[in-house]
């Protein structure tokens, strides 16, 4: 085996040039974007688990729960609708809460393995490094959601064609709210084990306390105190963005919250996962005896 | 900022230079106050045992955690404060195997191109090219699940020269190779030196990869104890041989080829 530079000598450093243009920037997002397809097209069980669950919830739960929890008319529908058209939203949502989670799942698993070093020792900084891996995450659970509403229209939830269009920036933020914060998560997270804990402690609670499957309103006369509960889940308003989004609306205060959110989750995982300030160092990592 | 001569002759900024560095896991001190600087175009070993900090060093080296106390600078960026310019003059062979196992040899490597900002051509260019200097050229398109321990990597080998660093960095690189295959990667990284002008810091704990004409950085619980050409250090301590210039060092009585405490 021999290796001679496959093009010119190396220097001595001093010559190269500094930073990265723009070009070089797209570059990297783009190898990112690629490499997370690449990942998602080798685990075709992932992309079939991911629509199982929320199809699930809606050919079983939805059907045999129809009668019980009858919906009223609130907004952003104009008429009642089927309990399998209101949890719909909650069910986009759903998708975007498990691929969140999932792609820190991954994070965790990359760190262990060692895989993620490969990213972190890029002379990229490390927030750009992270929000390619953001987008890359996101990109792909919108695809998710978009396969499931695709199968939902077979079953009858017909929102307009236009939200299917103004649905879209929706999606993007409560992805970029959700993955954040599994980012955010997965930097606390030292080993694969852990994350079980996340599932219980995390995933499970913001779904059931949300209006994903039933209205504020209805969860407001049962239990005051898992009312608000409610409002203080940030999963709440990303349901309620896509719920309004799906049908051609806007929820500013959703939205507002939603971005709010979002830039605090993401402010804190960069910060976790910067050298400088976070807790990688903190703690032994795997890969090396010391 | 410290220079060299490098083989030439030539006053270069140091390839590495570590000033006062420490570093603790909670209470744990791993590294006490350890200072040396590596000249360019040299072959430089990090030898210590198993736990003796070399791959926390590394880590620091690398950014991934940060240098609390002291200075690194690579060809005299600060790791600290300019992380981009120190890492991308910087190739890695981690300890641990980071190739991704789903995806392709050349996924792996033009995702490590990308990472560097090297375009889909230019990549496809230089893959193909190291590629073929290790006769590895029509392993391009196999998945890396597929490849030997020794193959994967001669690969992350390839993967750390693909954006033409002057500094290579190898953690403990030849691990778990059969014989054969470490003797190869040893000489290949040796040659890199000599026909390319990189500066390698090769970590190890065994004894056996280290040659008289090496520079040697002894590191042992977290300090260093001794940094010179390996002639220097074994006539320093009064000994015949690294092995027993090690043993010496570090109070280990019997220094087997393994690195492992006895």
């Amino acid at each position: 085996m021999t290796l001679q530079s496959a093009t010119a000598p190396v220097s001595a450093g001093a010559a190269m040039e500094r930073g990265f243009g723009t070009r070089q920037y797209l570059v990297c997002l783009r190898g990112i974007l690629v490499r997370e397809g690449l990942r998602f097209l080798n685990q075709r069980e992932r992309f079939i688990s991911s629509l199982v669950r929320p199809l699930l919830w809606l050919f079983v739960f939805a059907a045999g729960f129809r009668q019980v929890l009858g919906v009223s008319i609130i907004p952003p529908y104009k008429t009642y609708v089927l309990y399998e058209v209101y949890i719909t939203p909650g069910l986009c949502g759903m998708i975007l809460l498990f691929s969140g989670m999932q792609s820190s799942l991954s994070m965790v698993y990359d760190r262990e393995m060692g895989n993620m070093r490969t990213l972190l020792v890029s002379p990229f900084p490390r927030w750009f490094l992270l929000v390619s891996k953001l987008l890359a995450g996101v990109t792909v659970s919108i695809l998710q959601v978009y396969a499931f509403l695709a199968i939902a229209w077979f079953w009858g939830v017909k929102p307009p064609w236009t939200g299917y269009l103004m649905v879209l920036p929706a999606l993007f933020l409560s992805g970029m709210m959700l993955c954040s914060l599994g980012m955010l998560l997965s930097s606390m997270i030292k080993q694969l084990e852990n994350f079980a804990g996340i599932m219980n402690f995390v995933i499970f609670p913001m779904y059931f306390a949300s209006p994903a499957l039933y209205p504020l309103w209805r969860i407001q006369e049962s239990s005051p105190l898992l009312y608000k509960i409610c409002l203080a889940n940030p999963f709440t308003y990303a349901v309620e963005l896509i719920r309004f989004a799906l049908y051609g609306q806007v929820d500013w205060g959703s939205l507002m919250l939603v971005v709010a959110f979002t830039i605090l989750f993401l402010g804190g995982a960069i910060l976790a996962y910067d050298p400088s300030t976070g807790l990688l160092g903190r703690k032994q990592d795997t890969g090396g005896n010391a | 900022m410290q220079h060299v001569k490098a083989n030439d002759g030539v006053s270069l900024p140091a390839a590495l230079d570590v000033a006062g560095v420490k570093h603790s896991y909670g209470q744990k001190q791993v590294l006490s106050d350890i200072s040396f600087s590596i000249a360019p175009q040299r072959f430089t070993v990090l030898l210590g045992l198993n736990g003796a900090g070399k791959t926390t060093l590394f880590s620091l080296i690398t950014h991934l955690y940060s240098t609390r106390y002291g200075t690194i600078r690579i060809f005299g960026h600060d790791v600290g404060r300019e992380p981009g310019e120190a890492l991308r003059r910087l190739g890695i062979v981690f300890q641990a195997r980071t190739l991704d196992l789903d995806l392709s040899v050349y996924q792996n490597l033009s995702y490590h191109a990308s990472l560097h900002g090297i375009g889909r051509r230019e990549a496809l260019t230089r893959i193909t090219a190291l590629l073929d200097q290790i006769d590895m050229s029509d392993r391009l398109y196999d998945k890396a699940r597929s490849l030997s321990g020794g193959q994967m990597r001669r690969i992350e080998i390839v993967r750390a020269l693909l954006h033409r660093p002057p500094l290579l960095l190898l953690d403990e690189a030849t691990v778990g190779l059969d014989i054969q295959s470490r003797a190869e990667i040893l000489a290949t990284i040796r040659k890199l030196v000599v026909t390319d002008g990189i500066s390698v810091f090769w970590a190890t704990h065994l004894i056996d990869e280290v040659e008289e004409t090496d520079h040697v950085i002894i590191l042992d619980k977290g300090r260093v104890l001794a940094d010179g050409r390996v002639d220097d250090v074994v006539r320093s301590c009064g000994a015949s041989n690294i092995r027993e210039a090690f043993g010496t060092l570090s109070g280990v009585a019997s220094v087997p080829a393994s690195g492992e405490r006895r």
